[in-house]
């Protein structure tokens, strides 16, 4: 991976997506308000992410930003505002001039679209890697488990653990876990995929192998959402960085911007105690 | 602070020393021997008294032990233990998830149920089930407050026997609701929340990913539920159904023989919780899956 891509030169993987890209965004954030009790977490976020592009969203704890990323696969329920991902509503369906909430069922469906990495992993400890992997696509998309299988294996592969497919959670480092937990999420071919902090519970030297993963797949044109603490992870694969604090967009921009030249006092503040 | 006169010690601070070549004398326990020899001798005692004492009668216990009158009360509480497990843990089941639910008419109807159930003594409520023709002569199965398409004679559907399956089971739905709740609080709120985000269904979501994790924490709890369960069919004897403890009784009523026969009864009990708690064992290996290094 060498140095920060210019997006006029190197770009040519996305330049052949322009029709995708002046399309409709892949995510759409609008107005987005979210309490737990009295206390306003979100206060009126409004974020798009197109197709192909990687956004990192920094910002200090209790910024609101793992709130923001589980409102967008309906893991919380909104208060105001609504988004929409891939061009249908989130949790809700448009009828005329009503919205309707979704049966469960359905927000379950909506989900299978929409990965999502746990900063903890939440590997089911008592199922195999393989089984981990596999679960949601038989129960889920009701694909043949044999066919399920081979692709699994696959993943597995492509976050080098083809190896402890019969292995169970436990047994594996805190960094295999969670490329464990990223080949289950890609294993419903999401067309995003979300990622709450994933190095956040790891050894500082098991971070590294769970970031390569991420990067190979951001090369690969996947849509996608990281919250995070690594700044040097956003500066090489964000094409999108935005920073947030007390439940708002503070500034948003390309890294070289937002990450060199911030214009915020806020952000400047946040980048002198993180850099 | 030195008060005597011998000369300092004064060491050599020569090369480190080769502890390795040393012998290891370890450290005794004259104490616990001595409670060893204390507790040897009563347990000698007591196994004496059980060979020696002519009141054991164990001829009598020989003959009793296996005999066919015996041997069919055992399977009867056998029976007992096996549906009251069942459906106990059937009803307890569903009490649980009800009172896990959203709704708060449903947490409501579980939480009387378990309230009731844990208040009245087992004895009473049997009691209660044993007279329930007086209550009501005949049962009807239909639409609700409506007309009827079965009609059962009470009396005759529920008999002694399944009044104590009734009975039993009910009682014991309330406890094992508590039991598998406790079970389910106990897994990790992430579980259910990577399987929601992974759009796996409801129902897909608790037997296949909380029950089993669950399962760890509410075996203990329900392998003492059904040992004790097994035990207490003994109450069952008060409405005169011909499981162990009461046919025991009969015996004992009819020769006199009390000592021997209440150690038939307790031999069956001891032999059967052991298989119960081997059993026990084996199933909570199989659900420790993945839970060790």
């Amino acid at each position: 991976m060498s140095a920060p891509t210019s997006p006029a030169t190197d770009d040519g993987m996305t330049d052949d997506g322009t029709v995708e890209r002046t399309a409709a965004p892949m995510v759409d954030v609008r107005a987005v308000h979210k309490s737990f009790g009295s206390l306003e977490v979100l206060k009126g976020v409004d974020l798009e992410v197109r197709t192909g592009e990687v956004t990192v969203i920094l910002g200090p704890s209790g910024s609101g930003k793992s709130t923001l990323l589980r409102t967008i696969n309906h893991l919380e329920k909104v208060d105001q505002g609504w988004i929409s991902v891939d061009g249908s509503l989130v949790g809700y369906r448009r009828s005329g001039d009503k919205l309707y909430e979704l049966r469960e069922r359905e927000i379950l469906k909506q989900r299978t679209r929409i990965g999502f990495v746990f900063q903890n992993f939440n590997l089911f400890p008592h199922l195999t890697v393989l089984d981990n992997v596999v679960e949601a696509p038989v129960s889920a998309l009701k694909r043949p488990r044999k066919d399920v299988t081979e692709a699994a294996r696959r993943l597995l592969d492509r976050v080098g653990l083809a190896d402890k497919a019969d292995a169970y959670p436990k047994q594996l480092s805190g960094g295999q876990q969670q490329r464990v937990a990223i080949a289950r999420a890609l294993a419903l071919e999401p067309r995003l995929l979300l990622f709450d902090e994933p190095t956040s519970a790891l050894d500082p030297e098991l971070v590294g192998e769970v970031l390569d993963v991420i990067k190979v797949l951001a090369h690969q044109g996947t849509t996608m959402i990281v919250v995070t603490h690594e700044i040097g992870f956003a500066r090489e694969v964000a094409d999108t960085v935005v920073f947030m604090d007390d439940g708002r967009i503070v500034e948003q921009g390309a890294p070289g911007d937002v990450l060199d030249a911030p214009k915020h006092e806020r952000t400047r503040a946040f980048l002198s105690k993180v850099l | 602070m030195s008060l005597t006169s011998d000369p300092p010690i004064v060491k050599a601070p020569a090369e480190p020393e080769d502890y390795g070549a040393l012998k290891v004398v370890p450290v005794r326990h004259p104490w616990r021997w001595a409670a060893v020899i204390v507790t040897a001798v009563l347990l000698a005692q007591f196994a004496h008294g059980l060979a020696t004492n002519p009141g054991w009668e164990w001829e009598v216990f020989a003959e009793f032990f296996t005999a066919e009158v015996i041997l069919k009360a055992v399977w009867v509480t056998l029976q007992l233990t096996a549906y009251g497990t069942a459906l106990g843990f059937a009803l307890g089941i569903v009490l649980a998830f009800m009172r896990l639910s959203d709704s708060p008419f449903l947490k409501a109807v579980s939480f009387a149920y378990i309230w009731a159930f844990r208040s009245i003594p087992l004895i009473v409520q049997l009691l209660f089930w044993f007279n329930l023709a007086y209550l009501y002569k005949e049962l009807k199965f239909g639409i609700p407050f409506g007309p009827g398409f079965f009609t059962f004679d009470t009396m005759g559907l529920v008999g002694a026997m399944s009044a104590a399956v009734l009975g039993l089971a009910l009682h014991q739905a309330a406890y094992a609701a508590e039991i598998v709740r406790g079970g389910v609080l106990a897994v990790d709120s992430g579980q259910l929340e990577a399987a929601a985000a992974l759009g796996i269904p409801r129902l897909r979501q608790i037997r296949r990913i909380v029950l089993p994790q669950a399962m760890r924490s509410i075996l203990p709890n329900a392998a003492n539920e059904v040992i004790s369960l097994f035990k207490g069919t003994s109450i069952v004897s008060v409405m005169a159904i011909g499981e162990l403890f009461y046919q025991v009784q009969v015996i004992y009523g009819r020769n006199g023989r009390v000592v021997p026969l209440l150690m038939v009864a307790t031999a069956w009990y001891i032999l059967l919780t052991t298989a119960l708690s081997i059993l026990q064992h084996y199933v909570e290996r199989h659900f420790a899956k993945g839970s060790t290094r």
